[in-house]
């Protein structure tokens, strides 16, 4: 097991610049997950760690040891690849130990790792099969029992659960969890699924466009994201926006939005009074009250079975509420809302949270 | 709408059997001549199959004349071309699929240009260029010559076998302890024997019928492959059909025996299962 630091690294192909400058230490056994939209660079960042693509700048470090020109060989690490990558001229059980194989491990510790690998994945009775004869979970169990059987470093998992259905997903990812818990392992999981970041990590690095947005327990990012797009990426339904200018009131502040409605909210001391800021507010934080503050239209009703989603118009602008209440079911034409100040979010012109 | 995909399936099955037949046809007639008796050769019309059969065609050609030696000469030739080839176009496929480096594009574009020309053309030249180094009239020379001008279109060959290859297996492998070169060799060739066979095949059969530049560069019977040794059988005043066409019959044997060889790999989709797909 090991930490790994990442300094200042950076990432260009030609002119084009993918990753501007990403700085993150993970701790021995630590579980990351970094989360972002396509594009955003967290893939290459761990094909970097993984050494299969060149570090452009900076510096990437596993357990102290500057790894940035070691081939990937050498740096003793696992991945999991979302295509699952198994060699389909190998057995499962030959699958399992190439690694080993390649290092002339002896062959009855061989024998013994794959035999406990396989049995901690439930693949005893699928060893002598080739990968095609196997479903979909049974090749994502494969290729995770070819990252454990090494006991590398570090297990480096690329979107490894986005071939699978939904509900395979949701096994998988318990599995994973389950599997992290007992080897203890130093890991970075690439998604875009921020369910499983919320889930898995112990700490999320959310990315966007190449920079690092925010770094944190998934219950930090939740509750008290950095700026607007993490307050837009994580959580669904997605956090609602409104635009608005801050003002002074009487007995503390408030976001005056377009029609002059004023929400109040707490002080923000580094606010000038009638700066642009947007107000964000989570649909599952809106409350539904027949003397609400703001009027908006019910466009659309979705029964999700564990609760109910209402597509609103507020001002014109698409505006969603989470609710566990039925009654919300006969909602319509119109409902009115209040925004509790505790869950109301400030972000700045720039959107980083102002607080 | 049943006996519509009926019909269909028989119009397909039909189409196909016209295709088979007019495609062997050709060799059925090879065989026929071959077993035919020189005096019933021209007395007897168009016919499928002679009224007396006889052998002493293959009898004179595999006892009385060179063919022997042209058919040691074009095995030597044939494989030793596949082989070189093949190995060559395995390299530099793998190269051209998966490195980006300098002049990667020039040296595909100059390897398409070498394919642009007639043959015709360049007999003179090399004929010009091997002869001081002492390789003309010699098998050497003929695998030299053959696998020049067999690698560019093998390369691209094998380029798209790779293609079609996931990159996550040998990156799989590489982080799994393997050098690249142990990822080719352990991981991407196995997976690329269908490709391999195909390349070989294509070349061997090439090589195998290849008549300009033997003709050019071979003088004597020492020398000479089979498609040359055919020509023996032209002389100035008649063809002697019968042991022409025998001769070719015996020439389809290694043919055959090699593709019946490698066809289990032509027609086997290794990668099934890799990746999700």
């Amino acid at each position: 097991m090991a930490s790994i630091d990442i300094e200042s690294v950076r990432k260009s192909y030609g002119p084009v610049s993918v990753l501007h400058g990403v700085d993150l230490a993970i701790k021995d056994g630590e579980f990351i997950v970094l989360v972002g939209p396509s594009g955003c660079g967290k893939s290459t960042l761990l094909r970097m760690i993984a050494g299969l693509e060149e570090v452009t700048g900076g510096e990437i470090r596993i357990s102290g040891n500057r790894v940035n020109d070691l081939a990937p060989k050498d740096r003793d690490i696992a991945m999991v690849f979302q295509s699952y990558a198994l060699y389909p001229h190998m057995s499962v059980a030959d699958n399992m130990s190439y690694s080993l194989r390649l290092r002339k491990t002896a062959k009855d510790k061989i024998a013994s790792a794959v035999s406990s690998a396989a049995t901690k994945l439930g693949l005893d009775p699928l060893l002598e099969r080739r990968p095609k004869a196997l479903s979909g979970g049974q090749r994502q169990r494969v290729a995770m029992g070819r990252a454990i059987v090494r006991q590398p470093k570090a297990f480096l998992f690329d979107e490894p659960l986005s071939n699978l259905d939904a509900r395979l997903r949701e096994q998988m990812r318990a599995e994973i969890k389950k599997l992290h818990a007992d080897l203890k392992a130093t890991s970075i999981y690439v998604t875009h699924d921020q369910i499983e970041a919320m889930t898995l990590a112990d700490r999320i690095v959310a990315m966007h466009g190449g920079v690092v947005q925010q770094v944190g327990t998934p219950l930090e990012l939740y509750d008290t994201p950095a700026n607007l797009f993490v307050a837009g990426f994580i959580g669904s339904p997605g956090m609602n926006f409104l635009e608005g200018r801050y003002v002074k009131t009487g007995e503390g502040a408030g976001v005056r939005l377009s029609d002059g409605t004023v929400v109040p909210v707490a002080p923000r001391a580094g606010l000038a009074p009638e700066t642009t800021v947007t107000l964000g507010i989570r649909p599952e934080h809106v409350v539904i009250a027949k003397d609400g503050m703001l009027e908006a239209t019910v466009d659309l009703v979705e029964p999700t079975g564990f609760g109910i989603i209402l597509h609103l118009s507020l001002h014109g602008l698409p505006f969603k509420i989470f609710t566990l209440d039925r009654d919300a079911l006969s909602a319509g034409p119109t409902v009115r809302v209040d925004f509790p100040q505790k869950h109301l979010h400030v972000f700045d012109e720039t959107g980083s949270r102002a607080d | 709408m049943k006996s519509r995909s009926l019909l269909l399936t028989g119009a397909h099955r039909l189409a196909i059997l016209a295709y088979v037949v007019f495609a062997l046809f050709p060799l059925f007639w090879l065989l026929k001549v071959s077993v035919t008796p020189n005096d019933l050769l021209y007395s007897e019309g168009v016919r499928m199959w002679p009224s007396r059969m006889t052998f002493e065609h293959f009898n004179f050609v595999i006892a009385h004349s060179a063919f022997p030696t042209f058919f040691k000469n074009s095995l030597i030739v044939s494989g030793a071309t596949a082989v070189v080839v093949t190995v060559l176009a395995s390299l530099s496929g793998y190269a051209l699929s998966r490195f980006s480096f300098r002049a990667k594009y020039w040296i595909v574009a100059l390897m398409l240009i070498t394919q642009m020309f007639p043959l015709v053309m360049l007999v003179a030249p090399i004929f010009k260029m091997l002869s001081p180094l002492g390789l003309t009239n010699s098998l050497t020379g003929l695998v030299i010559v053959y696998s020049a001008f067999n690698v560019p279109f093998a390369t691209f060959l094998m380029q798209s076998f790779f293609d079609g290859i996931p990159k996550d297996l040998e990156e799989a492998a590489m982080i799994d302890g393997a050098t690249q070169f142990i990822a080719f060799r352990q991981i991407i060739l196995p997976l690329t024997l269908p490709g391999i066979a195909a390349t070989l095949g294509f070349v061997f059969t090439a090589a195998w019928s290849e008549l300009l530049f033997a003709l050019m560069l071979i003088s004597g019977n020492d020398a000479a492959t089979f498609p040359v040794g055919l020509l023996t059988f032209v002389s100035k005043f008649s063809v002697d059909f019968g042991q022409m066409m025998a001769a070719g019959v015996l020439a389809l044997i290694p043919a055959c025996l090699f593709f019946l060889l490698i066809q289990r790999y032509l027609v086997q989709g290794l990668t099934a299962g890799a990746v999700k797909g």
